[in-house]
């Protein structure tokens, strides 16, 4: 970026700086510590300046927003055309409860609504279900049927907000329920707008809620794929998904690269299935974790747009300019917060947030103050959701595209952040793609040992939290705690049983065996099929129990 | 730093054969948060003790028979997704038809203060919060867990 004969002059300019300024300093009061390193432990150096920065070609790797690579930013005109979207993720006990919490969340200016599921719902069992005993509502809403759905989203305009599901191995039948509700409100698939996780991949890296291994579930994502390109065109059809990775005890690195692996992996498969790049490729995004580390985060995610837009268009051959763009939803690093003086929890999530925007996201959840401690209450989730829109309307970062381009430190860590990830995709290309990586255990044994080592340095105090391992206080102050009452679950397993009483009941066993069918047969797409049955009233656990029976189960190596 | 040899982890049985202390690390119910119990997990092991770890989405019925097969010593649960109060209990109860009820039940996980309290009356010996150092857990299972005779 900079005239060679003016480099030189700067080199020897720093040289003297050292040598005359820093050095008699230092000899005098040497610095805090002996090594400076981000979060992640990636080391960190005490001045970044244009040398650091002298192999960037501007119109290369940086361009201009809306334009290849993106590094900047993928729409033109970013946050002064358009704020981000605020969607906070929200469900809680049953869906009358959720249904309440949306009304208000959109009462109090939220702009898209966020599923969360209960865990039963993500594993694919009703709440009738033995083993979703003493977990219904607790971790998310339960939804077992179509009924639970359409109380969901009740008085909601189906074709007015858009939303997201939080859902990944059942994904396509939560989409097929989603579809289902707005038939009802008189609203066509093809108005609806909104996104399912579906990334599967990433379950078995490091959230953990599957059902089926890996190469059925790979089919069922290239079916919503396909389906998707041709009946929900405004749906993005996976959500590709760092932010799990990263909770897991990641570094910032493994979060981009088994990312963008993953992404690498499900274009390979909707192509191996026959379906044309820029047919699905466009309603592909992501999603990322906004950590602590302020500036590695945001080179993180400059960097993810960079390397994306590269892949998709030399390595895929995409002609489709939005099949070059990453859009990434962020939710603010739920692993970060403490259970030790909750209230600062505020601070930490403003700052993730403030990052988030400036890394250019599309969408943000800001998390809530006492969620190391159980779901949000109303009050804590207002303030999470007042923070966004502080750092909208009061702080002016919004108001310049990517205003932190062009510094030293930010381009020096975004180069050597997408140099890092390339080569652990190298590596995992090597092992023939993402599939057989997970299979050899991988990318889980890499995460662990990221979390053991931090975890090692924070109990050595070499990382710092502030309220756990320094600046301890003796009483805590107490915050309210949202509980979910137990008679939630005796209601929700007598509504699901009803739900089956009343239906069809034979028209339900028919959609069973026809899922089955469908499910042995690859040529057929699984969408119809789901759709159908959830029409019917066939719920969730039923649909994965007859394709438990058909493609198996997958069991945890539990690596340690 | 502890010395090599305090790491070693032993006790006499019976028997009169040394033998490590056995600990089975489970993750019970449908959460699939393990950042905490395979960090523990290994924590234990590399201060001496064996581990065994169950892996995840596990029922009190299949945490409580591998604790039979593996004859352990203590068992170490964690959950986090709020289904605490029926799970953890339930573990201690089976391990009790099981004629099992010496074994040490330790947990943690996302649990309030109050729960802490009504599982501690449930049987449960111990259970530790978000940011408790490794160091406390291990020196509390070193002191606390005996090889069961």
């Amino acid at each position: 970026m900079y005239d060679r004969k003016k480099l030189k002059t700067i080199a020897n300019g720093r040289a003297k700086w050292q040598e005359k300024t820093l050095g008699p300093l230092l000899a005098r009061t040497p610095e805090r510590l002996a090594r400076f390193s981000t979060v992640s432990d990636e080391e960190i150096r005490d001045l970044y300046g244009p040398a650091d920065v002298e192999n960037i070609d501007y119109g290369k790797d940086l361009g201009f927003p809306g334009e290849y690579p993106y590094t900047r930013g993928v729409q033109p005109s970013m946050y002064r055309g358009r704020l981000w979207t605020m969607r906070q993720f929200a469900g809680f006990g049953s869906a009358e409860d959720t249904n309440r919490r949306y009304h208000y969340l959109l009462s109090q200016g939220q702009t898209g609504l966020s599923v969360a599921f209960h865990f039963p719902t993500l594993m694919g069992y009703d709440s009738d279900h033995t083993r979703s005993r003493g977990e219904v509502g607790q971790c998310g809403v339960a939804v077992d049927s179509l009924k639970d759905m359409e109380i969901l989203f009740d008085k909601i305009p189906l074709d007015k907000v858009t939303t997201s599901m939080t859902i990944n191995s059942p994904a396509a039948v939560l989409l097929a329920m989603y579809i289902a509700v707005a038939e009802k409100q008189g609203v066509s698939s093809h108005k609806i707008g909104g996104t399912i996780q579906n990334d599967i991949l990433k379950e078995y890296i490091a959230q953990h809620s599957w059902i089926f291994p890996p190469e059925p579930s790979m089919r069922i994502i290239t079916d919503t794929l396909a389906y998707c390109a041709d009946h929900v065109p405004r749906w993005n059809t996976i959500s590709i998904s760092g932010y799990h990775i990263r909770e897991a005890g990641s570094t910032a690195v493994q979060e981009l690269a088994f990312t963008i692996a993953d992404g690498i992996a499900y274009v390979q498969a909707g192509i191996d299935a026959g379906i044309p790049v820029d047919k699905f490729a466009p309603r592909l995004s992501y999603f990322f974790n906004a950590h602590i580390d302020f500036f590695e985060e945001i080179a993180k995610y400059r960097a993810a747009r960079r390397m994306w837009a590269r892949i998709m268009r030399e390595r895929f051959k995409a002609k489709d300019e939005a099949s070059w763009k990453l859009r990434f939803h962020t939710q603010t690093a739920g692993c970060t917060l403490t259970a030790q003086q909750p209230i600062n929890n505020v601070v930490r999530v403003a700052l993730q947030g403030l990052m988030a925007v400036l890394g250019g996201t599309q969408s943000l959840h800001t998390n809530s103050m006492d969620e190391t401690l159980a779901l949000p209450t109303e009050q804590a989730v207002t303030i999470a959701l007042r923070t966004q829109q502080i750092i909208a309307e009061e702080t002016g970062v919004a108001n310049s595209i990517d205003p932190l381009g062009g510094s030293f430190h930010l381009e020096a860590l975004t180069d050597e952040m997408e140099r890092k990830a390339m080569a652990y995709i190298a590596k995992i290309d090597e092992m023939g793609g993402m599939v057989n990586a997970i299979n050899r255990g991988y990318p889980q044994r890499e995460v662990a040992d990221a979390a053991f080592r931090y975890q090692r340095q924070v109990d050595a105090r070499e990382k710092k939290i502030v309220g756990v391992n320094c600046y301890q206080m003796k009483e805590d102050v107490p915050i309210p705690l949202l509980k979910i009452d137990p008679e939630v679950e005796r209601k929700q397993v007598e509504r699901t049983q009803d739900v089956r009483r009343k239906r069809d009941g034979r028209k339900a066993a028919a959609c069973i065996d026809a899922l089955k069918d469908a499910s042995r047969s690859p040529k057929a797409n699984l969408m119809p099929v789901i759709l159908e049955a959830v029409r019917e009233y066939v719920t969730l656990g039923e649909i994965c129990d007859a394709f438990r029976e058909t493609m198996g189960t997958y069991t945890d190596p539990a690596i340690f | 730093m502890a010395s090599a040899q305090a790491r070693t982890r032993t006790g006499t049985k019976a028997t009169g054969v040394d033998r490590k202390i056995r600990i089975l690390v489970g993750k019970p119910g449908l959460d699939g948060h393990d950042r905490g119990a395979k960090i523990i997990a290994r924590a234990l092991r590399d201060s001496g003790f064996e581990v065994i770890y169950t892996g995840l989405h596990q029922t009190p019925e299949m945490i409580v028979n591998a604790a039979v097969q593996e004859d352990v010593d203590a068992i170490g649960l964690s959950i986090l997704s709020g289904a605490h109060n029926y799970l953890f209990p339930r573990v201690v109860e089976l391990l009790k038809e099981k004629k099992m009820g010496d074994v040490v039940v330790f947990g943690g996980g996302i649990i309030p203060d109050e729960d802490i309290a009504f599982l501690r009356k449930k049987g449960v010996d111990r259970v530790f919060t978000p940011g408790t150092p490794l160091k406390e857990i291990v020196d509390y299972v070193g002191e606390r867990v005996r090889p069961r005779a």
